[in-house]
């Protein structure tokens, strides 16, 4: 209902605009109307602009103020913290120059506005000036290349080592698996050619030939070991998707054909983060956004709302489909101890196969 | 030239060219009705793609809600007023198609090149007026065929505008990637031809028809984009055209180039060893160029209309061109760029950084000098303006989380959300956008010899300036939060729930915005017909189109075509009366020429 409501308001807000551009044109049919702006349009625009400028202000800051809660969630992994450092730091070099240039751009608009008989000065060239601004940005990002080249270098070696988890993420339309390399620490062979092994039993192609693959466990949830690092082998067996986990600041295609990688190490866990004070106040806002809903479904005869509760994602994010907004695996992230008791309850391949 | 002899030419000229209504309005090979079409077609398709982003506007502020109006325009995609997730993905798609390839390059770059290239070079026509004809009805074949592709039975492509394989080349995956998509592959095909013929037209007139005097250091900036974009065009597009016939070998006749190991519908197929990285590649070998082929274009206006109404020379006219060929050179190698992500090398990754960032420094420089050709002078705030000064302004704040994108680090976390969505569209939708807006309003009347309506205009701006910001700002927020793009609803995740206010306000914008360009149309329909009769030079510009006659006529110039004697932006030039001393004004004794 109040979907019709607003969207009528906005049809008849059109309608309106149309109306009032008719009027606007029967007014001027004793004036010229010509597109040539006199003493009058300018003055009003040029104050305009700088109207506009404390526009845009406003809703930088207030946007600022408003969303700061919903911006870039806390880091949950080691190398969160570099990434943010340097988020932060492009964030704070763009909003001096957007402040600036945008300043200048429109004061210079209201200042200069025309007047009749006015001349503009003839200022055609200054090398210096330009060398100035040629060299002030070329300084500044090289630093900000240099930058994030060392720690983009940082975040993508990844190193095979007996410490990290192996975790293989299998991605298909429209669901997540995982594979742990189980106890060997080796993920078998596979490929889409044995998704049809084992009465369908096989689901993400595991080659029965390699022994390496019997102990592999293959789940639908998530569960990763706090401070141990996880190298994360991707796969696709459809089309292409994209495993995303931004608390993580970790993503990478999964590309069918082709296995792709990345690497982290988790650092906090989730119990740990639903207990962080922001994730609180996010939570309890998310909360009361969905009671009060579910008070209109309640009204209307459907069933209400889950509350919610914190939990780490995986998402997909490269289209793949119609249910691609719905492509999700649950992340959990807890103690070596629990995720040990967790792993040893999982079937492996070998006794799934039997 | 002696005035016997150019009535002789003129009478010539009188006799060569009997036009029927089908040579004069159809198959015209007359470069400014050329542009006209691609103008008209270019504004119909735009029609569609913004009211199709409005409809999917919609569906994101109340998903999943019933709308009259879906089930009237969607009929059986939206089964009792609620549309289908296919169906948005569909929209989504065609929309970025539309906008950026019909609305974009050929409404904007094959609108404003062709009217000016002849006009400002001082050339009869095009070099090949039969090329250029072939031109527009390939584009607007293409156009019918990218229409058509909306009424077939399962419905449009839907693999987002970038239509990367497996999704775009199995039918299996999605109902779009059928005939919708074959369709879709098509009409793109036949684009790509007519954007091949255009710029090739567009490069061979500015190399060999400029008149006497017109060295290329002479050239208003406007040419200078448009000339530079048709390079890009004919190094990027045939990349585009081998992607496209390599995705139809795929898809029709089995062949491997992009899809290999893959299990769909309970089925193992047959494609073994290709990779869709490779399409990425090939995709993005144009993708990127493509955003300056739109971008340059409207930067070249925007030069052109600031200079004219600041009455002020462009200042460092010699940077803007340096900056324009810098652009283009590293448009062509920043490719990598849209995929750091995607299981590439990620050593190719830093050197995608390196070479992206560098793209900023031309940019800043382009936006330096806009900001100090205001300065100090005597800005006429006609609505041409104003939409110039919104691209600059637009360019600046898009341009800059270009920073932020471009660096692949931190890509990782913003690749593919609502950030990226924020970032392209206020750089180079609006901004491009602006520059379409800026073009028709100040040659309105060189176009149709007619004035627009000044307040129209006005209106027209100030509520598109404000809803762009409105619409896109708020976007970089929940993009920082990690709501990915192209998600049907974000119902299904209840941690997004916060952000549902946000895509209310951010609809109500786009909406406000649509109605908007409504004033647009009617201003534009209204004074196409009723509008103020247009002098000869309505701005007091330099250029030599504005010495051209009001009432088109074959050739351009009754007489001798104006020879040039000076740059294009000797805007009050001290020691003269008026502050505009246009193109073809000899040097006064004892006159410096600007040395640039």
């Amino acid at each position: 209902m109040n979907v019709l409501l607003i969207f009528s308001v906005l049809v008849l807000i059109a309608i309106a605009l149309w109306q009032i551009t008719k009027i606007f044109e029967l007014s001027q049919e004793k004036k010229v109307s010509t597109q040539v702006a006199n003493d009058k349009d300018n003055d009003l625009n040029g104050k305009l602009m700088f109207a506009f400028l404390i526009f845009i202000y406003v809703l930088t800051l207030y946007s600022f103020w408003a969303y700061s809660d919903v911006l870039l969630p806390e880091a949950a992994s080691e190398h969160g913290g570099d990434y943010d450092q340097l988020m932060w730091i492009s964030f704070a070099l763009i909003f001096f120059v957007q402040t600036i240039t945008q300043a200048l751009l429109h004061y210079f608009s209201y200042k200069y506005r025309g007047e009749k008989g006015k001349k503009a000065l003839f200022y055609a060239d200054n090398d210096k000036l330009e060398m100035i601004w040629t060299i002030i940005p070329v300084i500044t990002l090289a630093g900000l290349i240099l930058y994030g080249l060392y720690t983009w270098t940082d975040i993508m070696t990844v190193e095979e080592n007996d410490e990290a988890l192996v975790v293989e993420l299998y991605a298909q339309q429209f669901n997540w698996k995982a594979r742990y390399a189980g106890d060997d620490g080796v993920l078998g062979d596979a490929n889409v050619r044995f998704l049809q092994d084992f009465d369908g039993k096989n689901l993400v192609g595991i080659d029965a030939t390699d022994p390496n693959g019997f102990d592999d466990v293959v789940v639908q949830e998530l569960h990763l070991p706090v401070g141990r690092e996880v190298i994360f082998k991707m796969r696709s067996q459809d089309v292409l998707h994209s495993a995303y986990m931004p608390h993580f600041r970790a993503q990478m295609n999964c590309v069918p054909g082709m296995i792709t990688e990345f690497a982290f190490t988790p650092k906090t866990t989730t119990e740990e983060m639903r207990l962080n004070p922001e994730m609180i106040a996010k939570v309890k806002k998310i909360n009361k956004i969905r009671s009060e809903k579910s008070k209109e479904l309640v009204a209307s005869g459907d069933t209400a709302l889950d509350p919610y509760e914190f939990d780490y994602l995986l998402l997909c994010n490269k289209i793949c489909g119609a249910s691609h907004y719905n492509m999700q695996m649950k992340i959990i992230v807890e103690s070596e101890k629990e995720y040990e008791k967790w792993i040893a309850e999982q079937q492996t391949f070998a006794e799934v196969i039997q | 030239m002696s005035t016997e002899a150019a009535q002789v030419h003129e009478e010539d000229h009188g006799h060569h060219h009997k036009e029927t209504f089908v040579t004069k309005y159809i198959f015209s090979q007359d470069h400014k009705m050329i542009s006209k079409q691609y103008l008209i077609t270019g504004l119909f398709m735009g029609i569609i793609g913004i009211a199709m982003s409005l409809l999917f506007r919609l569906q994101l502020a109340w998903p999943e809600q019933p709308f009259g109006i879906f089930e009237v325009l969607l009929g059986k995609w939206a089964p009792d007023g609620v549309m289908d997730p296919n169906v948005y993905l569909a929209l989504v798609t065609i929309h970025g198609t539309i906008m950026v390839f019909f609305v974009l390059t050929a409404g904007l770059s094959g609108t404003f090149s062709n009217l000016l290239i002849p006009l400002q070079i001082g050339a009869r026509d095009m070099a090949s007026g039969l090329l250029n004809m072939i031109s527009y009805w390939m584009f607007f074949v293409s156009s019918v065929v990218m229409v058509i592709s909306l009424f077939v039975e399962a419905g449009p492509a839907a693999a987002g505008w970038t239509i990367y394989p497996p999704l775009s080349a199995l039918p299996q995956a999605q109902p779009g990637s059928g005939t919708g998509m074959t369709l879709w592959l098509v009409s793109m095909a036949i684009f790509i031809a007519s954007s091949l013929l255009g710029s090739l037209n567009y490069i061979v007139t500015v190399i060999n028809l400029r008149t006497k005097g017109m060295s290329m250091t002479r050239l208003p900036l406007t040419i200078w984009a448009f000339f530079v974009t048709a390079i890009i065009g004919v190094v990027s597009f045939p990349v585009l055209l081998s992607a496209a016939l390599l995705l139809i070998m795929d898809r029709s006749f089995g062949t491997s180039f992009f899809l290999s190991d893959i299990f769909i519908q309970g089925e193992v197929l047959h494609y073994q060893g290709g990779s869709p990285v490779l399409y990425e590649h090939l995709f993005w070998f144009l993708g990127h160029p493509e955003v300056y082929i739109v971008l340059l274009p409207a930067l070249g206006i925007t030069s052109e209309i600031i200079a004219t109404n600041a009455r002020k020379p462009i200042f460092g006219y010699r940077a803007m061109v340096a900056s324009i060929l810098a652009i283009a050179f590293l448009s062509t190698i920043v490719w990598g760029h849209h995929m750091f992500i995607s299981g590439m090398n990620p050593f190719l990754g830093s050197v995608f950084t390196f070479t992206t960032l560098l793209i900023a420094i031309p940019s800043a420089v382009k936006a330096f000098n806009y900001i100090t050709t205001l300065w100090k002078g005597n800005l006429q705030l006609n609505p041409a303006m104003l939409f110039s000064i919104g691209l600059v302004s637009t360019f600046i704040t898009g341009g800059l989380t270009g920073i932020i994108l471009g660096d692949s680090t931190l890509d990782i976390n913003v690749h593919d959300t609502y950030f990226v969505v924020a970032h392209f569209h206020l750089v180079m939708g609006i901004s491009a956008l602006y520059g379409l807006f800026a073009g028709v309003y100040h040659w309105f009347p060189k176009m149709f010899g007619r004035m627009m309506n000044k307040n129209l205009g006005y209106l027209h701006f100030w509520v598109t300036a404000v809803c762009a910001y409105g619409v896109f700002f708020p976007m970089h927020f929940i993009g920082m939060a990690g709501l990915p793009r192209r998600y049907y609803t974000n119902t299904a995740f209840p941690y997004f729930d916060d952000l549902a206010d946000i895509n209310v306000l951010i609809t109500v914008f786009a909406l406000v915005a649509g109605a908007a360009q409504l004033v647009f149309l009617y201003n534009f329909i209204h004074s196409m017909f009723y509008g103020k009769e247009a002098e000869m030079n309505p701005w007091k510009s330099n250029t030599l189109e504005w010495t051209a006659p009001v009432e088109h006529m074959h050739g351009n110039w009754p007489g001798e075509i104006p020879h040039v004697h000076r740059w294009a932006y000797d805007y009050s030039k001290p020691g003269f009366e008026e502050d505009f001393i246009p193109q073809h004004f000899p040097l006064k004794e004892g006159e410096e020429e600007l040395q640039h």
